[in-house]
């Protein structure tokens, strides 16, 4: 399943100066993605996912805006580099589909023309040779009477097809990763259901990498092979799906999995909700973000957790303070009430 | 296509036929909007103003006139009250003038404008920006009597006179056939001053179309895609913003032609249909308003379809057959 290391980033710190203060939007993340994966960035909005995505992509371009660390696709690094060779990479090896596919397309221009423009910015194929390539990407991403299609403009083009179009354009020069951000959430749920097995698809027979960043668990389950959580700016939980969903470490996590609606246990009165707010990035709680909403929380929590393994072969990674045996003990994994009840004393 | 023009001409007719009323009937109701009585001249005599009544067939009733009169302009028989010169030749003869100011300055204030108001935008927030966002606010507060009239006297008249030679005229007009140079030169003052009003009101609002475009999604697709980031601005970014502003463009240079440049041709004495419009004003003669403003009305119409068709080349997201007349 995962080859080599394609994506490395390492301490990507992301912060904007505004007139209330600097907002840490991006906190010290630390990660890596091997050829071949699909891993799930997973957390509340306002947990800087976007940010970083956006950042990766170089495309963060607010003069507001502080970043530092690492980040390296391949040999290439990102983080600093001159907006030329980010230009270059933008599209070619590293591309992005966006939440919003129905403002994402220029209403002005064909659909086609929109992803011959894109083959065109890093190649010198010809016009209509590009043209040509838009047609079979259209097919490959299950449009319809895609030579036609392509002529069309985008409001010809339901939600789902434009997201499909934007697929196509993102994949159009076989890039080494595809970053999703929140692909599926502004579609209907059936909708939802053929984009992710379009992209799950993508990643089994043309083997494209994936970074999916998502608030939905659920979306998750179906296609990542790893998920990050983030929350407050900071990864605090990190494993495999299975370690995730399964053995989930940190009482953030546990919140997330307990609000999933299930249809496979008996039903709750009402779904479990993480009470309280997401941190103020402007002035973020000391020590561990979720301390506030923590229901578990001690005094060792006003320091800030580090994200490491605590046991296992080490790919299960966590930011808690909490003993394993403990988390063991105060999670259950019952019907939507995963650890949540407030603490006794 | 066929349906969209089938249903602006019915429209425009409607709208001119309002026009020519409304127009008509002004003088009817005018105080001291007797045409007799003034072409009758200074002392005049009731038998004087009987006779001139009877000629003119002001003692007709007054749809008869109306319909006189409208027969007429579109015989081409109209005749001005005063100078009893034909009034359909009168604005033939001021038409390439008032065209030949409204395109240059149309030109120049769509150029102009699109520069400084994308400029502004990439500026937003530095000091460049509110320098010029200042001028051009400046720019839309002169009106153009003054501004022409500053003009005409410093840079027609003061300046030829330190100079010595007329670097610009002090108003006045030359035919294109008779020599093209010096028709540019005569333009070039009037032009300048149609302008400005324009070049500020444009960059005004091309600057907030930029910016709203530059947080569009698409724009952040495109640059997603590593197109070159001019590329960004003038496929994705100015190409969107312009949509309004040529709708702008296009219902401003009727205006202009259909009597919009009245003080502009009169300041600089270009003799154009404006001018001549004004001159009938000062007479209350209304032969030659009511052409003038079925005229400017005709325009005005005209190129509102235009602006239609176009717009929907613009932005296929508009079709024509649901587009209202």
């Amino acid at each position: 399943m995962s080859g080599p290391t394609l994506l490395s980033v390492d301490d990507l710190q992301v912060r904007f100066r505004t007139e209330e203060g600097t907002v840490h939007a991006v906190d010290g993340v630390s990660f890596e993605v091997r050829r071949g994966e699909v891993v799930a960035i997973v957390g509340e909005s306002g947990a800087g996912k976007s940010v970083m995505a956006m950042t990766l992509m170089g495309l963060t371009r607010s003069p507001n805006a502080e970043i530092s660390g690492r980040a390296h696709l391949g040999e290439t690094e990102l983080i600093g580099a001159a907006e030329d060779e980010l230009q270059a990479i933008r599209g070619d090896r590293m591309a992005m589909i966006f939440q919003d596919p129905m403002s994402s397309l220029n209403p002005v221009y064909r659909v086609g023309d929109q992803i011959v423009e894109q083959i065109r910015a890093h190649t010198d194929v010809p016009e209509t040779q590009a043209f040509g390539r838009a047609v079979d990407l259209l097919r490959e991403v299950g449009i319809p009477a895609p030579e036609e299609r392509a002529r069309a403009f985008p409001h010809e083009f339901s939600g789902g097809m434009r997201q499909r179009a934007l697929i196509a354009m993102g994949l159009s020069l076989e890039p080494e990763l595809l970053i999703a951000d929140e692909p599926t959430t502004a579609l209907d749920v059936t909708i939802q259901a053929q984009i992710l097995r379009l992209l799950k698809r993508l990643n089994t027979d043309r083997g494209v990498t994936t970074v999916l960043i998502t608030h939905d668990l659920g979306v998750v389950a179906d296609i990542a092979d790893r998920v990050l959580v983030m929350y407050g700016g900071r990864i605090v939980e990190s494993g495999t799906l299975d370690q995730i969903f399964y053995d989930p470490q940190h009482p953030y996590t546990w919140g997330l999995l307990g609000s999933i609606a299930r249809l496979d246990r008996p039903r709750a009165d009402r779904l479990a909700q993480i009470t309280g707010q997401p941190p103020s990035l402007l002035s973020p709680p000391e020590g561990c973000h979720f301390r506030p909403r923590c229901p578990h929380r001690f005094s060792k929590c006003k320091q800030v957790p580090p994200l490491e393994a605590r046991g296992g072969d080490g790919s299960h990674t966590d930011r808690c303070w909490l003993d394993p045996e403990r988390k063991q003990a105060l999670r259950t994994l019952e019907s939507g009430e995963i650890g949540l009840e407030e603490p006794a004393a | 296509m066929a349906r969209f023009v089938v249903r602006r001409l019915v429209s425009m007719l409607i709208v001119l036929f309002a026009v020519s009323l409304v127009t008509f009937f002004i003088f009817q109701v005018l105080p001291n909007g007797d045409p007799a009585v003034r072409m009758a001249g200074k002392q005049p005599n009731e038998t004087q103003i009987e006779a001139i009544r009877e000629e003119w067939g002001f003692d007709e009733p007054v749809y008869v006139q109306y319909a006189t009169t409208m027969e007429k302009l579109f015989t081409g028989d109209m005749i001005s009250y005063f100078t009893q010169l034909n009034v359909v030749e009168e604005i033939w003869k001021g038409l390439p003038r008032t065209l030949a100011l409204a395109i240059g300055a149309a030109i120049l204030w769509m150029a102009f404008g699109v520069a400084l108001g994308l400029y502004t935008a990439m500026r937003a927030g530095r000091v460049s920006d509110t320098l010029l966002t200042v001028l051009a606010l400046i720019g839309i507060s002169m009106p153009v009597f003054w501004i022409g009239a500053l003009m005409n006297h410093y840079l027609g008249f003061e300046l030829t006179k330190t100079l010595g030679f007329e670097l610009f005229p002090n108003g006045g007009y030359v035919e294109f056939t008779e020599n093209p140079l010096e028709w540019l030169h005569h333009l070039i003052l009037p032009w300048i001053a149609l302008s400005i009003l324009f070049i500020g009101v444009y960059s005004r609002v091309l600057r907030s179309n930029v910016l709203d475009t530059m947080n569009q999604d698409y724009v952040r697709t495109a640059r997603a895609k590593g197109v070159s980031e001019r590329q960004v601005l003038l496929r994705h970014v100015l190409r969107n913003s312009l949509i309004p502003v040529v709708t702008l463009w296009g219902l401003d240079f009727a205006v202009v032609i259909g009597g919009g440049a009245i003080l502009t041709e009169t300041v600089f004495n270009l003799q154009g249909v404006g001018q001549y419009a004004a001159d009938a004003i000062g007479q209350l003669d209304v032969p030659p308003i009511l052409a003038v403003t079925m005229f400017g009305a005709f325009f005005v119409v005209f190129f509102n379809a235009i602006v239609d068709i176009v717009y929907a080349y613009l932005d296929p997201r508009i079709r024509l057959e649901e587009s209202s007349a």
